[in-house]
């Protein structure tokens, strides 16, 4: 106590070096948060650079594409200085006709062509055709460009251009839900046979829901008998469990090939059982149910781990509690063990939702077309159409979607309560 | 649930066994019988098959032979949640998820009882405990001891006429195991329940128990009141096991007419009563109280046997001396005395005689 | 998110894996014609020249070059791709432009710029093949269909159909099964009642279709049963009849006509090996090589007559060449301008069309 003198009068107390205690404290306290943190950099460092980065940069191509503005400026900034429906006069024409020779010797007028053609379908060809010949164009413009082709004169191509001519838009995103602009730029729906990400967001988030629910009720009894079970059966079943995680996607893809199709396994099982006739062979891949079954397959331990964690902590002695308090079995279950196992069941079902939201290689392979989910949109104009910013606009609601199901469940359930094994 | 018959056992053991592996016997023939109002205590140490029995009883262990019966009816078949008995679980078993009134109300809800009259049941049982006031806390919100009158409290809200308790103290301090040993007493002769008590503490068997069965190896040793199984042990193992205890190996030289003497290891003839030995020249272990052990002669009935003891070590324990002596042969033979009024300190190295009255000296088997 | 993330990391680690010299990045078609070419090209070349020939599989080659040029990590040297993305990448500015008049001449001395079958070089791609893509059966289980028009006849022909995912080759045969003249197809197509034409069509079989992607599907959808017939590359066929003799035949009737050229993706690694290699590849000598492997038809005219025996050694390669005459009559060619154009919109509109149940 001696040495720890207190200064009475200007009531601090004061470390044995006469520093006031709370500096010492903090500087004591500042060297482990140090330490803490360089502990922790790399992690940090590795989530920026895998995680935060990306993400920001996908966010930021959904509402960004430069393409126009980068190889026609000038026509960009014609579009930028006149009022919306404007008549192109003869000099912003000159100019365009210049950047469409230019663009086609650079060999970057099919970008800009693609640029304009995803807002307004079948224009790609306008640009193209144009940029051959444009180099031997003549005044008057106008009567040129109509001679190559009519549409050059069609008041909603100058209406799209203008649109794609800032290199920030909203657009991406009114396409993701199946929304485009008309002549005057008001929203609308775009035409029923080109409608295709809600019906798939729909169908993702439904499928992806149906898959929750089968693993929730696969893997329910599966972790129950992990966790009851004596050690060697135990871990016996829990390779079973843990077996898709070990084999290669193509092997597991080619396994239920092998099992699922028409003249498969378990067809040729039931037939020859004479359960289902030759004829009424089911279908079992390359639609929805090849989706639900395989996927329900991979996703399983994503739902049986957190379940075996939190069942593991369930002591035996409750539903016994429970049965010698007079509750039937089934009651007892209900009333004492379910509600014990919600955590598991929280955390299992969001974790299999959220993978399934996102996957798109086993619908690709075994879900032919109606297991398509929103993901393969995704991946099909990230690889295919190479329309990156709507990729990104299309993964960023899937985003959206998630985050605000991880809210809806810390509201109703409590992320506290979530138990992840 | 009424005993019929006037002499039949309220819960009966007949010949009952349990295997969990088909390879060894965890319970072996197990004979049993338990008056209705009786608190009956199952005491031994642990793996000795004690909470096999109470789950046997409970219905979440099934025999592997034998028969069990409540109030004369066979319930080898009956499922847990039709016996009607209580049970008050080591880890208390609350479930976490409901309230401390949900808990209590969750035995008359499955019964199908009437709100008020759960709620009035629910307000008894927890004035009975002394936790009126903690019907809306969660069980984590307990401390151990609230929570074990809980347990309490739940396991008898519905009014068995029969409550199983495995360890149900063992996780709380000594000062409130103590004070819950008497609760739980005091709620028994209330009550008149009967009630199955399992523990490894010999002390809190002792207390408060009408009968002890000793386990051991699945067996019972001895089913008897404390102070029989204190002062008349029926073999070495429930000498040993209850309350501390002195052991001369010898062999018997005489027998007749209830009383033997023994030859010890250092050829020192003593006098003792003959329990578990028939016959001159078995080998038996004598065993000694060490509060019964005299060294003063005037207190020793005249003409008794004495032996030589060498004092190894004198300890102070405030309300008695513990002394530690060499007798025939075994260093740690002690020697218990009451810190009364001009009693001696023994100092090591003193050689003194000690002896007892022969009845406190019983003749066991030699294990 | 998570795709774009796992392709940005894909991409580099092969970027920084193809660094090495002395390696040509080869991405093809894969199956029994990546065989084709690791025989007739790859295989000689690597003894030739010592270089070391990674060949790659993709569904489609075309489809990785530009996510690897605009992610600027590009790995690949050379590519095999349809005309139509060819053109489209080249718009683009994908493709590196080639010297083309570096190309020597044929066996014949024909100069390389006549030597090639028309539509088979451009200036950023050589042609290596002319393929086919065709209707394929089973001759074990009855069907026997003659036209493209039996193709959507479910009466007379009941059971699964296997088609290649995409609007290309589907809307073209789906027309020409609704009774377009080949010669006709490409006008129908380019109007908007055309489309709708093609897609009713397709709606009449929509249920009973499996779609394929990779070459090396449908030869295995006909050969499990999973489908009574297909769509399908006419050499994938070819070599399965041949080498596992499987009861497959072809129907030859409005076949699709199309090429597969040798690109180099902008800003490959080994610019200048790559191009190297594709002046060896397709000179005379080794486009009549590929056809002992496959039975497509080369690039160069000159090649034609130096077109033996299949690699058994007793099979006449004519019959099977999509290029023989008795089967070019009533042939379509790929209008490869119209899918540089259309290919984005209407294989938007077939997602929707495929989506929508
Ligand atoms: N569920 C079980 N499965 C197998 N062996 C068990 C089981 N429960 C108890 N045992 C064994 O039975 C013996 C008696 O156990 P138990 O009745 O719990 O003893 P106690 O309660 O007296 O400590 C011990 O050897 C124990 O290992
Ligand atoms: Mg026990």
């Amino acid at each position: 106590m001696a040495d720890i003198p207190a200064d009475q009068s200007a009531g601090i107390m004061r470390a044995a070096d006469g520093r006031p205690l709370k500096v010492a404290l903090a500087r004591a306290q500042t060297r482990a948060r140090r330490r803490a943190f360089l502990l922790v950099a790399p992690l940090l460092f590795f989530v920026l650079v895998t995680f935060v980065v990306p993400i920001g940069q996908m966010l930021h191509r959904s509402v960004h594409n430069p393409t126009f503005v980068d190889n026609m400026p000038q026509v960009a900034a014609w579009f930028r200085d006149t009022p919306a429906g404007t008549e192109p006069d003869e000099a912003a024409l000159a100019a365009l006709i210049a950047y469409l020779a230019a663009a086609a010797e650079a060999r970057t007028i099919g970008a800009v062509g693609t640029r304009v053609n995803y807002e307004m379908q079948g224009t790609r060809s306008l640009f193209t055709a144009a940029g051959r010949r444009a180099g031997r164009l003549e005044a008057p413009y106008r009567e040129a460009l109509l001679d190559i082709d009519a549409k050059w004169g069609d008041p909603a191509l100058w209406s799209t251009m203008r649109q794609v001519s800032t290199a920030y838009t909203a657009n991406f995103y009114l396409a993701a839900v199946d929304r485009t602009r008309d002549l005057d730029g008001s929203v609308t729906r775009v035409a029923p046979d080109r409608a295709v990400y809600l019906t798939l967001f729909q169908r993702t988030f439904l499928l992806s829901a149906l898959i929750t629910f089968l693993c929730l009720l696969l893997g329910f009894p599966i972790a129950h008998l992990l966790a009851t079970l004596p050690l060697r059966y135990s871990n016996l079943l829990m390779i079973l469990v843990l077996l898709p995680f070990w084999t290669s996607l193509l092997v597991r893809t080619t396994a239920w090939m092998v099992i699922l199709q028409g003249q498969g396994v378990l067809n040729n099982a039931l037939v020859s059982l004479g359960i289902i006739g030759d004829t009424g062979r089911v279908e079992l891949m390359y639609n929805q149910a090849g989706t639900v079954i395989a996927m329900t397959h991979i996703l399983l331990p994503f739902m049986v781990l957190p379940l075996y964690s939190v069942m593991r902590t369930i002591n035996p002695s409750y539903v016994r509690a429970a049965r010698s308090l007079g509750a039937t079995s089934w009651t007892a279950f209900r009333r004492v063990y379910l509600p014990q196992t919600l955590p598991g069941i929280g955390a299992g079902s969001l974790l299999v939702f959220i993978l399934a939201v996102g996957y798109y290689i086993t619908p690709a392979l075994v879900g032919g077309a109606s297991g398509q989910l929103i993901s393969n949109l995704i991946a099909f104009h990230m690889q295919n159409s190479l329309n990156w910013s709507l990729a990104a606009a299309l993964a960023a609601l899937l985003l959206a979607a998630v985050l605000a199901l991880y809210w809806l469940y810390d509201r109703l359930v409590g992320v506290d309560n979530m138990k992840l094994g | 649930m009424a005993v019929e018959r006037g002499d039949a056992a309220f819960v009966a053991f007949e010949h009952v066994q349990k295997s969990y592996d088909g390879e060894t016997l965890v319970v072996k023939d197990l004979n049993l019988s338990i008056g209705k109002g009786e608190f009956l205590t199952m005491l031994g140490p642990s793996g000795s098959g004690k909470t096999t029995c109470l789950m046997m009883l409970a219905g979440f262990e099934t025999a592997t032979h034998g028969e069990i019966r409540l109030a004369g009816r066979p319930i080898n078949n009956i499922p847990p949640h039709k016996r009607g008995i209580g049970m008050v679980f080591q880890n208390y078993a609350l479930f976490p998820h409901m309230t401390v009134a949900e808990n209590l109300a969750f035995p008359l809800q499955v019964r199908n009882l009437g709100k008020a009259e759960i709620e009035a049941k629910i307000k008894r049982a927890l004035d009975m405990v002394q936790m009126g006031r903690f019907g809306g806390r969660r069980p984590a919100q307990l401390s151990g001891g609230q929570q074990q009158r809980i347990a309490l409290a739940r396991a008898l809200v519905f009014e068995p006429e029969l409550v199983l308790m495995d360890e149900p103290l063992g996780a709380l301090d000594k000062q409130l195991r103590e004070h819950m040993q008497f609760e739980i007493k005091h709620l028994h002769d209330a009550l008149g329940v009967t009630v199955v008590y399992v523990t490894h503490d010999q002390s809190e068997a002792l207390t408060m128990s009408d009968r002890v069965a000793v386990f051991n190896d699945g067996r019972i040793q001895q089913l008897a009141p404390p102070e029989e199984l204190y002062e008349r042990p029926a073999n070495s193992f429930v000498a040993q096991f209850i309350g501390e205890n002195n052991t001369l190996p010898g062999t018997v030289e005489t027998i007749a007419d209830g009383a033997c003497t023994v030859r010890l290891a250092g050829g020192e003839l003593i006098e003792a009563v003959p329990v578990n030995v028939s016959a001159a020249g078995e080998r038996t272990t004598v065993s000694i109280r060490p509060e019964r052990v005299e060294f003063k002669p005037e207190r020793l009935p005249p003409g008794a046997r004495t032996v030589e003891a060498e004092v190894l070590e004198f300890i102070y324990m405030g309300d008695t001396f513990r002394t530690r002596m060499r007798v025939a042969g075994n260093d740690n033979f002690v020697m218990k005395c009451r810190n009364s009024i001009g009693q001696r300190k023994l100092e090591p190295g003193e050689r003194v005689a000690i002896g007892w009255v022969t009845p406190d000296a019983r003749a066991l088997d030699p294990h | 998110m998570k795709r774009m993330l796992f392709l940005t990391s894909t991409l580099m680690c092969v970027g920084f894996a193809a660094a090495a010299q002395g390696e040509l990045n080869i991405v093809s078609w894969g199956g029994a014609y990546g065989a084709s070419q690791m025989e007739a090209y790859h295989k000689p070349y690597m003894a030739l020249t010592g270089i070391k020939i990674n060949s790659i599989d993709a569904d489609n080659p075309a489809t990785p070059i530009k996510a690897q040029v605009e992610a600027g990590n590009v790995s690949i040297d050379i590519a095999d791709v349809e005309p139509s993305d060819l053109v489209r990448l080249c718009d683009e500015g994908a493709l590196e432009v080639l010297p083309i008049d570096e190309l020597p001449d044929g066996a014949d001395g024909t100069p390389a710029a006549d030597d090639f079958i028309e539509g088979g070089l451009y200036d950023c791609g050589v042609g290596t093949i002319v393929y086919s893509t065709l209707i394929a059966y089973r001759t074990d289980t009855g069907v026997a269909p003659t036209s493209s028009a039996d193709f959507f006849d479910l009466e007379k022909f009941p059971g699964k159909r296997g088609l290649r995912k995409g609007a290309k080759y589907s809307l073209e045969l789906a027309l020409m099964a609704d009774g377009v003249p080949p010669a006709e197809v490409y006008d129908v197509l380019g109007t908007p009642e055309g489309v709708d034409r093609a897609f009713a069509k397709l709606d009449t079989i929509k249920d009973q279709v499996i779609w394929w992607e990779a070459g090396a599907q449908p030869p295995q959808l006909l050969a499990d049963g999973e489908v009574v017939m297909t769509t399908a590359y006419n050499g994938r066929i070819f070599n399965a009849m041949m080498e596992e003799n499987q009861p497959f035949a072809l129907l030859w009737p409005n076949q699709i006509y199309d090429f597969n050229l040798w690109v180099i993706p902008k800003g490959a690694p080994h610019k200048d090996a790559a191009w190297e290699f594709i002046k060896w590849s397709t000179d005379t000598q080794r486009l009549a090589d590929q056809a002992g492997f496959i039975s497509y038809g080369p690039a160069r005219k000159s090649s034609s007559p130096l077109v033996g025996l299949f690699k058994d050694g007793k099979t006449e390669m004519g019959p099977h060449m999509p290029t023989n005459p008795d089967y070019v009559a009533d042939a379509l060619t790929t209008d490869i301008e119209f899918w540089a154009d259309h290919d984005i919109e209407l294989n938007e509109r077939f997602n929707a069309w495929l989506a929508a149940s």
